[in-house]
């Protein structure tokens, strides 16, 4: 085990991220650039730790934010706790005690749950999870009702070396060193025996326990990992942003981390870190240009699950796996050819759910009219032009898509049947 | 008001809204044992059903929008399972699962941007605003009356076109053999199709009488989604009677608890345990407790009773 870790293209792999993450403040310091890589780092502890149910153990969970959650309470009490006596260090470590109390609520809630895999478990992971929302309102000495329990990481004016986790860099910082600790944990986990037991009993619970496994065991166990590195990712969150509220644990916030993890992809181990740093994306650029990004968001899973149910790591896989039998050069031609309508297809498709959006949402009040701004030219909405233009260009798009794609799929089948050749 | 009275009164209550989560839950229940898919998106369709039935109920009132939206929520569930599900189907059973989740999600977002964030002004027609009878003193009105009379009507040609009809025996049949069924010439891909179109339509049909006597607001399929799931699980997996027992039970068990007013506190105290009253857990009331006794019970039945009240299997 330890040789497969440490061989070398992996500890150059992990040695570059690193050094990416060190770096990448250097390029641009402004606070969104800097709160959106924080959001980043949190976000893939968090789909990470939610890919060792699903992909690993096959444990498709509808509550897994009450984990985080969990986590991100246990900090700020912790936190506020420690007042003035504790020093940076005590901060710097924070999110392991929320990590702690994640697993420990993990051990308590995980027996009832993991007492059945599939579809049962979504369903109880769902009640369980809207369970200990519900009660999240009912209890506000803990929860803090609805305004949340807030903070001040800044708890040692002077710090070590200068560290007091006051500007929001220093913080990005600990996330980084966070995100690679409880990276190679979960990493690691992948490569002990309880995770590849975890892998048979994802694959073939019967044949699991006839070796003699207890697959609730398996599953327990996992689950209560798993809450253990989202409860980390809670833990950030409650010292980067100082403030916790009940959203943390809430059904939006589980389906949130499903939707990253799966877009991603949940067959490789780095797939959930795209999703995270994907959806981030989305959430906070897309989402600071348009209302309309959850309906986006909504379509490319869609889309995801319909057609790549791998998700992008899948797709990152198959091209490497293309250029190393140098079939690359072959179909990446076609791409571009596919590329061109069907990025004409998005634009028009864009443009229609836009004017849809402004056309309703009357919000300058009754009889104004909806206008929407290209090129900074504004086009009424009450004509028929604007549309017509809109769905002429889907339409069209969708057309030539079509018909690029035959040829696509033509040069893809055989360069993947060439692919399959060589390896026999 | 009388004890009597408000047991009598509560229960009333308690039944019309369990009938009106098994028009949902009956659905689901339907869909899932015959394909084995949980449909996240059930209450999306219920959702969809109040809508459409505002929509159409501001250009022609209320009672074509009863027939015709049920229709058109139904339509577009055959449409999600013939062009959706069925591709999602390839990928296996999680695949299935996370699209009617992905499903849930965009219905949403779209009535988000077709009706807005904000509940619309779905009313009851005037015909039904009124009162039906007088218990004591306390009025029942005309329009829950209307609603257990359409439950009730549904629920009695739902059993008729199970059990008697050639379309029902062959459901029946399709739902424990699906292979024997399609050797024997049917088509079952065409009846999956029917039964998910049916299931939504009952499910649009809830929605619409359900949407003007609760609140019309895109938070109504995320509110009543995850409490039909507690009804499936409770009644057990693919079992209707189960449904209907554990839709009635939770639909009293909600309408009870939101009622009372006693705290945890009075309730030990009823049987001589006085408790410290300086934490809070203990002046909690069980109107507070509401929302999270759905939760409990199932958590209870799952210890006790995996596989449900009613349900013939234990997965």
């Amino acid at each position: 085990m330890i040789s497969t870790f440490f061989r070398r293209d992996r500890l150059l792999l992990w040695g570059g991220m690193l050094l990416v993450g060190i770096l990448l403040p250097r390029f641009s310091s402004s606070g969104l650039m800097i709160s959106l890589l924080c959001q980043i780092g949190i976000m893939m502890i968090f789909a990470l730790s939610y890919n060792v149910l699903l992909g690993q153990t096959g444990l498709l969970s509808f509550g897994h934010a009450i984990y985080y959650g969990a986590g991100a309470f246990a900090t700020m009490h912790l936190l506020n706790a420690i007042g003035k006596e504790g020093s940076v260090v005590h901060v710097a470590l924070l999110p392991l005690g929320g990590g702690v109390a994640a697993l420990l609520l993990g051990i308590l809630l995980g027996w009832v749950t993991t007492k059945k895999a599939g579809t049962t478990f979504a369903m109880i992971s769902l009640g369980i999870g809207e369970m200990v929302a519900a009660s999240s309102l009912m209890f506000p000495v803990v929860f803090g009702g609805e305004a949340g329990v807030s903070g001040n990481r800044v708890i040692d004016k002077i710090g070590l070396f200068g560290v007091t986790f006051g500007p929001q860099v220093q913080v990005y910082y600990l996330i980084v060193a966070w995100v690679f600790v409880a990276a190679m944990g979960m990493f690691a986990l992948t490569q002990t025996p309880l995770g590849r037991m975890a892998n048979a009993v994802r694959d073939n619970p019967e044949r699991a326990e006839f070796v003699g496994y207890n697959t609730q065991w398996v599953r327990y166990i996992m689950l209560v990992l798993s809450g253990f590195f989202a409860g980390i990712a809670g833990g950030l969150t409650a010292l980067t942003y100082e403030i916790v509220t009940a959203e943390t644990l809430n059904a939006y916030t589980s389906g949130a981390v499903l939707l990253m993890t799966f877009v991603g992809g949940i067959g490789f181990f780095y797939g959930p870190m795209i999703g995270a740093i994907l959806i981030v994306i989305m959430q906070i650029l897309v989402g600071g240009i348009t209302h309309a990004w959850q309906l986006y968001f909504g379509l490319l899973f869609l889309f995801m699950v319909l057609r790549a149910p791998g998700g992008f790591a899948s797709l990152i896989a198959i091209q490497r796996r293309l250029y190393a039998a140098g079939l690359f050069g072959r179909v990446a031609p076609w791409y571009l050819v596919s590329g061109i309508p069907g990025a004409l297809m998005l634009v028009g498709l864009i443009g229609l759910i836009e004017m849809t959006y402004a056309a309703l949402s009357d919000e300058e009040g009754e009889g104004a009219i909806a206008t929407i701004k290209l090129l900074g030219e504004d086009y009424a909405l009450n004509t028929f032009g604007p549309w017509l233009a809109a769905a002429a260009v889907t339409l069209a798009g969708y057309a030539l898509l079509q018909l690029a794609n035959r040829r696509l799929f033509r040069e893809w089948n055989g360069a993947l049947a060439t692919l399959q050749g060589d390896n026999d | 008001m009388s004890n009597l009275e408000f047991i009598l009164v509560t229960l009333l209550n308690g039944v019309t809204y369990g009938l009106l989560l098994f028009m949902l839950s009956s659905g689901l229940t339907l869909i899932f044992s015959m394909m084995g898919v949980l449909n996240f998106a059930h209450a999306s369709f219920y959702m969809l059903g109040a809508y459409f039935a505002y929509q159409i109920s501001t250009w022609v009132g209320f009672w074509p929008g009863l027939l015709v939206a049920p229709l058109l929520v139904g339509a577009i569930g055959a449409l999600v399972e013939r062009y959706g599900l069925r591709a999602a189907h390839r990928y296996g059973h999680v695949a299935e699962l996370l699209f009617t989740f992905g499903l849930a999600f965009f219905m949403e977002e779209i009535v988000h941007l077709i009706w807005g964030r904000n509940s619309v002004d779905y009313r009851i027609p005037d015909e039904l605003d009124g009162t039906l009878f007088t218990l004591f003193s306390t009025d029942f009105p005309i329009y829950k009356g209307f609603m257990m009379g359409i439950s009730v009507a549904m629920l009695v040609a739902l059993y008729v076109m199970l059990t008697r009809t050639r379309v029902g025996l062959i459901i029946q049949a399709a739902l424990t053999k699906p292979d024997m069924v399609e050797a024997l010439g049917h088509n079952v891909p065409r009846i999956f199709m029917l039964v998910f179109g049916g299931g939504s339509a009952l499910a649009g049909l809830a929605g619409v009488i359900g949407g003007n006597a609760f609140v019309t607001e895109p938070g109504m399929a995320a509110a009543v989604g995850s409490i039909v799931f507690v009804v499936v699980v409770v009644g057990g997996l693919g079992s209707l009677g189960g449904a209907f027992v554990a839709s009635i039970l939770l639909g009293c068990i909600q309408t009870f608890s939101i009622a009372m007013t006693v705290s945890l506190s009075d309730i030990f105290a009823l049987v001589g345990i006085s408790l410290d009253k300086t934490p809070s857990i203990s002046r909690l009331t069980i109107t507070q407790l509401a929302p999270i006794l759905p939760y409990l019970l199932m958590v209870a039945i799952l210890i006790f009773r995996p596989r449900g009240l009613m349900g013939a299997r234990e997965s």
